[in-house]
């Protein structure tokens, strides 16, 4: 910075100093652009869905299951399935994360292990989501006994969703302060209770606002639940964890590829999907204001 | 020195972080209610040998120590050593200021509070004590619920003092606590170590030869790894008998 400044000074070529606001300005130009396209195209998505969806939304859509071969009624055990199987996703994927992510943080010796822990951990996260759901097949329908059932796929869906929840949480933790750390430990305070006491506080806005964000993501998904626990119609809402399920995801697909009248459900497609954004918006909404409430709080 | 009860014994101290060996055949005795002052060039290794004293070094990964280190008789390196224990008793204040961001209050009946006190009365009265002690009580005892984060960085200093005493150590072990102080703070905390020694047995590192002069009773020169020379204050600086204690403090007097 410094060392810029003192150049700039004594160094007073003009040329050189209009060819590099020129740099900037271009620079800027294209980031600006960047920005622009995203913000058109995600306007363009929601209006598309809220023009052409909005006008099967009724009271009636969202509180009346499918009827006559999901032509006429709502959405109502779509919606219910999707919330249940992200809490199962969220009871299971949370409390793992973040407890992985205590211990490679605060415990786990640094070194070539945790190395290779975290590597593996983003590569997770890359790992296509229809390759979950067939490993959720093998392991918890077959092997575990599962069956297609709420359990089998929100623990589908919690292992898509743990790389995110453990990357977010190790952040988080990352970006306590030590000295928090090291002066309760001074204290004689034990290790574990420092960390419950002195620095999860401090990462907990963090952490949540990475695990909504993954599980907003698996509220969304289509492919891990396919084969998991998914039906394809299922008028009554599920009594248990081992009952299966409908889903928004999976409702959208069938009524825009699977149903034998495509152009007649349209608009109950795009209904369904407008309720799948808004309930994303929500959650999304819900780590948002997380994050800011705990912000103002420091 | 020689008739004083001792506090600390270090005997033979090394101490390495990998490879590299910050400590050397270290030997020391530090008696107790006395302020002993660990002086030195930057990163001759009394930072290093502060943490040793408490464990610390624990905390940091591939450190090694060879030698001991006797805490009332008792060696704290021993196998058996509860180290949560140990740093109850020695207590610790860290060259910058941290409060934990919690209410002035909190902070205090932190340690109290995760040593199983729970009695609001009790804890009242450990958090006045210590507040009492590091004297900052009269500054904050109207706005005890106020975030530690707001008041001024002396007044931190002082409160991570009483934050330390609130857990009733022996010992107290001070890493330049007053590095980030301006002079009239500083005062101030030289006042309180003058206070605190009547109960507490302190080590102070200080980058000030005459904060070590105006405050220490002892002071160690330590140079490279090694100890040089430890004495009597008023012997270190006005007669040392190493060469290399003298040119240090006539260097920096000068
Ligand atoms: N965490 C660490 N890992 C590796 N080497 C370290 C570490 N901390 C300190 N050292 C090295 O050990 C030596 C002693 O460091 P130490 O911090 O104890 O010095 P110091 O006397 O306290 O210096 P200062 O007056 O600057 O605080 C230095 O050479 C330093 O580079
Ligand atoms: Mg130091």
């Amino acid at each position: 910075m410094k060392k810029a400044k003192e150049k700039s000074l004594v160094n007073c070529n003009l040329n050189s100093h209009k060819s590099a606001d020129i740099k900037q300005r271009i620079g800027f130009g294209i980031l600006r652009i960047s920005v622009l396209i995203i913000l058109v195209l995600l306007a363009v998505i929601i209006y598309d869905i809220i023009s052409k969806g909005i006008g099967v939304i009724s009271w009636e859509f969202l509180s009346q299951p499918p009827r006559r071969g999901m032509t006429e009624g709502g959405i109502w055990p779509a919606i219910i399935g999707t919330v249940f199987v992200t809490m199962m996703t969220a009871v299971f994927a949370v409390p793992v994360g973040v407890f992985a992510a205590i211990y490679l943080n605060e415990y786990a010796k640094q070194g070539k292990r945790t190395r290779i822990i975290r590597m593996a951990i983003r590569n997770l996260a890359g790992v296509p989501s229809v390759v979950y759901g067939l490993f959720g097949v093998a392991l918890f329908v077959r092997r575990f006994a599962f069956g297609t059932s709420i359990l089998s796929a929100g623990l589908t869906l919690g292992l898509m969703t743990l790389p995110v929840t453990i990357t977010a949480s190790e952040e988080a933790l990352k970006a306590v302060p030590n000295s928090y750390r090291h002066g309760a430990l001074a204290l004689g305070v034990s290790k574990w209770h420092s960390i419950k006491t002195n620095v999860l506080p401090h990462a907990i806005s963090g952490i949540m606002t990475g695990a909504i964000l993954g599980l907003s993501r698996a509220a969304g998904e289509t492919a891990p639940i396919l084969f998991t626990g998914a039906a394809y119609s299922l008028p009554r809402i599920p009594s248990s964890l081992s009952s299966q399920f409908m889903a928004l995801p999976y409702h959208l697909y069938i009524m825009s590829t699977q149903h034998s009248n495509i152009e007649m459900v349209r608009p109950i497609a795009y209904g369904t999907a407008l309720v799948l954004i808004s309930l994303v918006l929500i959650m999304n909404l819900g780590a948002i204001f997380i994050r800011s409430k705990f912000r103002n709080k420091h | 020195m020689e008739n004083l009860e001792k506090k600390i014994i270090v005997n033979d101290l090394d101490f390495y972080y990998g490879d590299f060996q910050a400590l050397e055949n270290i030997s020391l005795e530090v008696p107790v209610n006395k302020v002993t002052a660990f002086i030195g060039p930057s990163g001759c290794g009394k930072s290093t040998f502060l943490r040793t004293l408490n464990r610390m070094n624990d905390l940091i990964a591939g450190t090694k120590v060879d030698g001991e280190v006797l805490i009332d008789s008792e060696n704290i390196y021993h196998e058996c050593v509860d180290v949560v224990n140990l740093r109850k008793r020695i207590g610790m204040v860290f060259q910058d200021p941290n409060p934990f961001p919690k209410s002035i209050y909190e902070n205090v009946a932190y340690g109290p509070k995760a040593h199983g006190i729970k009695d609001k009365d009790k804890l009242d009265q450990i958090v006045e004590k210590s507040l009492r002690q590091a004297a900052l009580w009269d500054e904050v005892k109207d706005r005890l619920d106020k975030s530690a984060m707001g008041i001024s960085g002396g007044q931190q200093q002082r409160l991570c003092i009483a934050r330390a005493l609130s857990v009733n150590p022996d010992v107290l072990l001070m890493d330049e606590p007053t590095s980030a102080l301006d002079p009239i703070a500083t005062a101030k905390i030289e006042d309180l170590i003058e206070d605190l020694k009547k109960e507490y047995t302190i080590v102070i590192v200080t980058h000030s030869m005459q904060q070590a002069a105006r405050i220490s009773d002892y002071t160690a020169f330590f140079l490279m790894g090694d100890l040089i020379e430890h004495s009597l204050t008023q012997n270190i600086f006005e007669k040392p008998e190493n060469k290399k204690t003298e040119d240090y403090i006539t260097g920096r007097f000068g």
